[in-house]
């Protein structure tokens, strides 16, 4: 297979997996499946996919850098993009379904809310990343496209954040992603500090970063 | 402080058992609307000749006239995390759960204590059908049919003291038959206290059956506490010890988020949970939102119990 026809297959294969718990989620909806509270069920799962397809578009550079994966490269902006879908689906439901875009409430809900306020400042971070993931963008932008992109690790920990404050008691879960991200961020870390000891610079650069948001 | 405001309850303020056991004639007699009414003025005057609140959300405060919850949603939909966090698990789970044969304790301030096999506590009862509102803290609610008998008519049988302020509940520690109970997501055995005005409240049951049926396991069986005037989490399941006590028990959610969860746990949409605005809830089945009542739609039935009571402060 040609490096080409290996990152188109890659691409299709994402957008797949990527629609796949959105057309579970309409089997379950045609259904009975969305269970006795659906527009909860539904703002959990696509919050839930949203932050899951967002560290796997975080995992994309150590796993290129750590085993020289280079054609996983083009994976980080699909990744991204498939996360930003789900979290703005996410979002839709909780302005229409939750408080039926009654903005006043909405206010209320993100001021006083410490889990909705890390939610909801989550999701603008994501906005300009999601605008500025075209090739068109990326190469006006230059290395101030870097510095913006710099903002998915703070929507990625917002989100977990967002996640570890809204439960009750059992922390499990919104743990094991806290857990995920600290290895995918710790990982970039080691990586700048080898290439600075090495004495040239992280090799995490505009290069490496042109192909896509993460 | 808390301990202190339950002192200030007179005596002269609970119920007298004799009105107890009257009401219960009343009720086997009479019927389910004579007896609301009879008891009405019984439940009004406690609050010293204050003029009775506006108009009453039910008819009879035993029966709300509003649509049932599907019984498939009550069943599949429950916070009940012996089984599990997810709402989904107590169904799956709760099959493993034995509930015969089944004993509950009676102990502390009472005059007669001892362990009960649970068929002879209902024995000399009839279980009457309650009609409840039922309230989560995470603002939705249901309404269930329920099949239970007065706790004060229980716990009359043994006799308690009047040193008895407070009544403690406690759930089965069995993570064999509740695998819930191998995580450490609360700290187990579950437990919940009422003060002994609102256990020996005319509204305050522990049923034994929903829908003409038995309890679902997933619901609470055999036996579980309903309070609906307050929020769910006070409504302990599958109760296996009940303690009068002079001062108040530990409450499960309230060791586990003191800031988040009072001891008393009335409904009330004027006080926000750190997580939920209380003032709207979602009814199961339905979309829109509606907003909560102040104890949940019982406000005429319940409100002078805490009467002089900052409820901003102790929610």
């Amino acid at each position: 297979m040609t490096p080409t026809r290996r990152a188109r297959a890659l691409q299709a294969l994402a957008i797949g997996a990527g629609t796949l718990p959105l057309v579970s989620l309409c089997a379950a909806a045609l259904g009975d499946g969305l269970g006795a509270n659906p527009v909860e069920y539904v703002t959990h799962v696509t919050g839930g996919w949203a932050l899951r397809f967002l560290l796997a578009s975080l995992a994309v550079t150590p796993l290129r850098r750590t085993f020289g994966w280079s054609w996983l490269a083009p994976l980080r902006r699909t990744l991204g993009l498939i996360a930003f879908a789900y979290a703005c689906a996410h979002y839709l439901i909780y302005l229409g379904l939750e408080h039926f875009f009654d903005w006043r409430l909405i206010a209320e809900d993100v001021l006083k809310r410490r889990y909705v306020w890390a939610g909801f400042t989550a999701f603008c971070c994501l906005v300009p990343l999601a605008a500025t993931s075209t090739r068109a963008m990326v190469r006006r932008l230059g290395r101030r496209w870097v510095a913006l992109h710099r903002l998915v690790y703070a929507a990625a920990a917002l989100a977990v954040i967002h996640f570890c404050w809204l439960v009750k008691a059992d922390l499990r879960e919104p743990l094991l992603y806290a857990a995920l991200l600290a290895l995918l961020l710790g990982a970039r870390l080691w990586f700048r500090l080898a290439g600075s000891r090495r004495g040239r610079p992280a090799r995490d650069g505009a290069q490496s970063r042109l192909s896509g948001i993460g | 402080m808390l301990i202190r405001r339950a002192e200030a309850i007179r005596t002269s303020e609970i119920t007298p058992p004799e009105l107890v056991l009257r009401r219960r004639e009343l009720l086997r007699g009479a019927g389910f609307a004579l007896a609301g009414a009879a008891l009405a003025p019984t439940l009004a005057c406690g609050a010293e000749g204050e003029a009775p609140p506006a108009a009453p959300a039910d008819a009879n405060p035993f029966r709300t006239d509003e649509e049932p919850t599907a019984f498939e949603d009550a069943t599949r939909y429950n916070n009940f995390y012996e089984f599990g966090t997810d709402k989904g698990d107590p169904r799956r789970y709760a099959g493993s759960l034995r509930t015969r044969p089944w004993s509950v304790a009676i102990s502390g301030e009472v005059a007669k204590p001892g362990s009960i096999d649970l068929d002879d506590l209902l024995r000399p009862h009839t279980p009457e059908e309650r009609i409840y509102r039922l309230r989560c803290v995470e603002a939705w609610s249901m309404v269930i049919p329920w099949l239970g008998i007065p706790l004060g008519a229980i716990l009359e049988r043994f006799e308690p003291t009047s040193q008895a302020r407070f009544v403690a509940f406690q759930t089965l520690h069995d993570p064999e038959q509740m695998p819930g109970q191998r995580s450490r997501v609360l700290d187990w055995p579950y437990v919940e206290g009422l003060r002994i005005d609102e256990a020996m409240h005319p509204l305050t049951i522990l049923a034994t059956g929903m829908y003409g049926r038995e309890l679902p396991n997933q619901n609470g069986a055999p036996l579980r506490l309903v309070v609906p005037w307050k929020y769910g989490f006070k409504s302990i399941k599958s109760i296996v010890e009940i303690r009068l006590s002079r001062s108040q028990p530990a409450t499960s959610w309230n060791r586990q988020a003191p800031h988040e969860y009072g001891f008393l746990a009335n409904v009330n949409p004027d006080v926000d949970h750190p997580r939920w605005s209380q003032k709207r809830e979602r009814r199961i089945g339905e979309l829109r939102k509606r907003p909560t009542l102040p104890f949940n739609g019982y406000a005429e039935q319940v409100a002078q119990l805490y009467a002089g009571i900052d409820l901003r402060k102790h929610f």
